[in-house]
């Protein structure tokens, strides 16, 4: 059960890595996907890891990613 | 995910670097795995849990990539000249003691042309906080060797290595008296966090210094990989070492980097000595600084 | 009085009759017109002005810093600025020259302040404690690119003090800055200055945004030149850069942004030109030649004036207050009237050549030029006088 769930705000992505490389649970990869401009976003391959850390909101320089904790129970109910 | 085009997908809440940027001027200029950009959400988040008033926050940049920084955030923002955040930031400072004030900019920008303001501003103890990313380059204007650029590094003005020393930045700051001296690197998000709320909680010139990679310029020319290869070697390579003597703190090309917080000290800043000169010489007829308001 | 003006703050008038040079009259100057900060680099003949100011402001409330050089100052007076004061530097010509880069930035962000040069002999070192007149052109163009400033020169103490509150006046009505040209000897000279009771000084008080934050466009004219400001810290979230802005203050590198920018910054002090340049003139009418001079040389040609006149010869005086914007209407009126211009600086042609330029061959422009180091000696203007009312108009 994810406690945290990411975003990701694909046209700013310029596909760093830093977010797939430092998350500590693994929840990303890069998809092979293009955004407009060519670069590879990332995407959730495990959401349900997502501890809503937002570390790879930290780490990325194109403010294209960030994370928001999720209150117990509601992704349930989604 | 196929070889298709995605341009959207539905987000939740609201990236909190959001709340210190102006979103109108997004994306930014800053090339691809280049670290300004990460350094910008410490800064944020230093910002957000410091409950720092927005409102009384001014930041204030020279010119470089770095020195963009203050034209992408939702603050009262000054990009200056070349070298002189220092000084204008002094005037902006002494002017309305009651702002907080941020100088944000690149190694060669604070260092280098802006060198003689850097140390004498530490010497005052004007009460500023001083972000320095040293990406151990000029990059905007190419690549050249800065006054930080480790010894044997290929830029474009030294294109056969360079043989100048380098600056150990701490080192300086601390010898000319700053009273708040850290180091981390662009993988250290959390700790740079945490230390640039602490300077806010010091009177006085606090310097923290950011390393940072230039993949473009830098990194590139140095066969050192891209900012993912970088960062890797950052944390790799980085030793925390909190209170280290800075003169044992200096940069080689892919040695060993020693981070953390160097030095945390109490003197009187500049405006505290000032005015405990005036009324200890002038007694009844030294007259408070009142607000500048204009007439 | 124009409603936009207001009284000066009485803690920074020092109402009376002094016996003070120019240095000092000048600092009683700023502090009259509300100057709270100045931040300097000593340099000579200039330095007695901060000086005064250092021993000054803090009985008044306000702050003097001596930064590490001249670079330093001129833009700590900016931040200053920014912050809310009114601020101002102090050089001479190596610190002059330092801080041009600034100048065109104060032009570029519309930062109101006031640069004082009390210049010296030069180039370079020069003539450390004697007098020139040769930062004129250096006044108007010494930065790059296209911009607009106002000059003013003082040729006595008096004006010293009366004309350094005109320069805030002005530094804050066009948010421009001001280059308040002196020289070492009205900077030197010791005389009269009347400084009047506060209530009879007229400051302009600064073009401040009475607009919300949502409606604030920091370089938005709303269809008229200058637009409002506001201080750091009052929430306005503002930002100022040298790069070429659009009305947001945001950086927009393109050329129409360029060209409607920089064509304000100019139109705004050209369109008023009429307004800002202030001359003393003397008998122009019926005049064959007028000796058109500044500051001190003003004095010296006075000599020679009176004495040309004494042997016949009809000649006029313009005394140029406002260097810049230059006068160019009034010249060219002139032209059609007279044989010619007699122009004496302490240079080697400077003005001299606006004023030809002005005159557009309708009369004839002589030089009567000095290198600096020491003023005129009278007889040799009046020769130029004398040649000037022989010659034949173009
Ligand atoms: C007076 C002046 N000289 C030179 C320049 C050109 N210039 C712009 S940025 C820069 C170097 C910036 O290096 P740094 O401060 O390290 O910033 P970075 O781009 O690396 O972030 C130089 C030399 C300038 N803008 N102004
Ligand atoms: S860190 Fe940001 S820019 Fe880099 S890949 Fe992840 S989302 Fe894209
Ligand atoms: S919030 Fe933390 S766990 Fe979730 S994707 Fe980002 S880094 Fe991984
Ligand atoms: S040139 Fe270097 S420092 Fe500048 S934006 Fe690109 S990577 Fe960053
Ligand atoms: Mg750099």
């Amino acid at each position: 059960m994810a406690e945290g769930r990411v975003s990701i705000v694909v046209e700013h992505c310029k596909a760093c890595g830093f977010c797939v490389e430092f998350c500590p649970t693994h929840v990303l990869e890069l998809s092979s996907a293009f955004n407009s401009k060519g670069y590879h976003p990332p995407h959730a391959v495990h959401p349900e890891r997502c501890s809503g850390c937002d570390l790879c909101g930290m780490y990325c320089p194109d403010f294209a990613i960030y994370a928001t904790k999720v209150a117990p129970g509601k992704e349930r109910d989604k | 995910m196929s070889d298709s085009l995605i341009t959207d997908i539905v987000n939740a809440g609201v990236n909190p670097v959001d709340q210190i940027l102006r979103t109108d001027r997004m994306p930014h200029i800053w090339c691809p795995g280049c670290c300004i950009g990460t350094t910008v959400n410490s800064f944020a988040r230093a910002l957000i849990d410091s409950k720092i008033d927005l409102g009384s926050l001014a930041l204030v940049s020279g010119i470089g990539c770095t020195g963009r920084v203050a034209g992408y955030v939702k603050l009262d923002s000054f990009h200056t000249t070349h070298g002189r955040a220092i000084p204008f930031a002094t005037g902006l400072k002494l002017a309305n003691p009651k702002l907080n004030v941020v100088v944000y900019s690149g190694d060669g920008d604070l260092s280098a042309i802006g060198g003689n303001h850097l140390i004498h501003a530490a010497r005052r103890n004007i009460d500023l906080k001083v972000i320095c990313v040293n990406n151990l380059i000029y990059a905007m204007t190419g690549g050249q060797t800065a006054p930080t650029t480790p010894g044997h590094s290929i830029t474009s003005t030294n294109p056969y290595g360079t043989f100048e020393p380098s600056f150990n930045l701490p080192h300086l700051v601390e010898a000319a008296g700053a009273v708040y001296v850290a180091r981390w690197t662009t993988f250290h998000v959390r700790q740079l966090a945490r230390s640039i709320s602490e300077a806010f909680q010091k009177k006085g010139f606090s310097f923290i210094e950011v390393i940072s990679p230039c993949p473009t310029l830098y990194q590139r020319r140095n066969k050192l990989g891209d900012g993912l290869d970088t960062m890797k070697y950052y944390k790799e390579k980085s030793k925390v070492r909190h209170g280290a003597p800075t003169g044992e703190v200096g940069l080689t090309m892919t040695g060993e980097i020693i981070v953390g917080k160097f030095v945390d000290r109490d003197r009187p800043d500049y405006q505290t000595m000032m005015r405990s000169q005036y009324c200890e010489s002038l007694g009844e007829k030294f007259v408070e600084q009142e607000e500048m308001v204009c007439s | 009085m124009k409603a936009d003006h207001c009284k000066a703050d009485p803690r920074g008038v020092l109402t009376g009759t002094h016996f003070i040079d120019g240095d000092h009259a000048c600092c009683e100057g700023a502090l009259a017109a509300g100057a709270r900060f100045a931040a300097g680099y000593p340099i000579t003949p200039s330095t007695e002005v901060v000086e005064r100011f250092a021993s000054r402001v803090p009985t008044v409330g306000g702050t003097f810093i001596q930064m590490e050089d001249e670079l330093a100052a001129s833009i700590t007076l900016q931040g200053a600025v920014w912050g809310g004061a009114k601020a101002f530097t102090v050089t001479s010509g190596p610190g002059f020259s330092l801080m041009m880069e600034h100048i065109g930035y104060a032009a570029m962000t519309e930062t109101p302040c006031v640069f004082v040069d009390v210049q010296r002999g030069g180039p370079s070192t020069g003539l450390p404690t004697l007098p020139a007149q040769a930062d004129m052109m250096q006044a108007r163009w010494g930065s790059h690119g296209d911009y607009e400033i106002i000059a003013l020169c003082p040729n006595s103490p008096q004006e010293c003090f009366d004309l350094t509150i005109k320069a805030f006046n002005f530094a804050e009505e066009f948010r421009v800055p001001v280059m308040f040209m002196m020289d070492e000897v009205v900077g030197h000279m010791t005389e009269k200055v009347v400084i009047p009771p506060a209530d009879q000084i007229e400051v302009f008080p600064r073009k401040h945004t009475h607009k919300s934050v949502e409606d604030y466009l920091p370089y938005g004219t709303n269809g008229g030149q200058v637009p409002e400001m506001a201080h750091a810290g009052e929430g306005y979230n503002f930002h100022v850069t040298g790069l070429t802005h659009d009305e947001r203050g945001y950086p927009n590198m393109t050329p129409p942004v360029q060209d409607k920018l920089v064509r304000r910054l100019q139109n705004k002090i050209r369109a008023a030109a009429d307004r800002i340049s202030l001359f003393e003139e003397e008998q122009l009418e019926g005049a064959d030649v007028v000796v058109v001079s500044y500051g001190i040389t003003s004095r010296v040609a006075q000599r020679a004036i009176e004495a040309a006149r004494k042997s016949g010869l009809r000649v006029g005086k313009l005394r140029l207050i406002t260097a810049w914007p230059f006068p160019e209407k009034k010249i060219r009126e002139l032209a059609a009237k007279v044989k010619s211009f007699v122009v004496p600086e302490l240079n080697l042609g400077q003005m001299v050549r606006e004023v030809e330029r002005a005159a557009a061959g309708k009369a004839r422009t002589f030089a009567v030029s000095h290198a600096g180091g020491g003023v005129h000696r009278p007889e040799d203007i009046l020769k130029v006088i004398v040649e000037a009312s022989r010659c034949q108009t173009a």
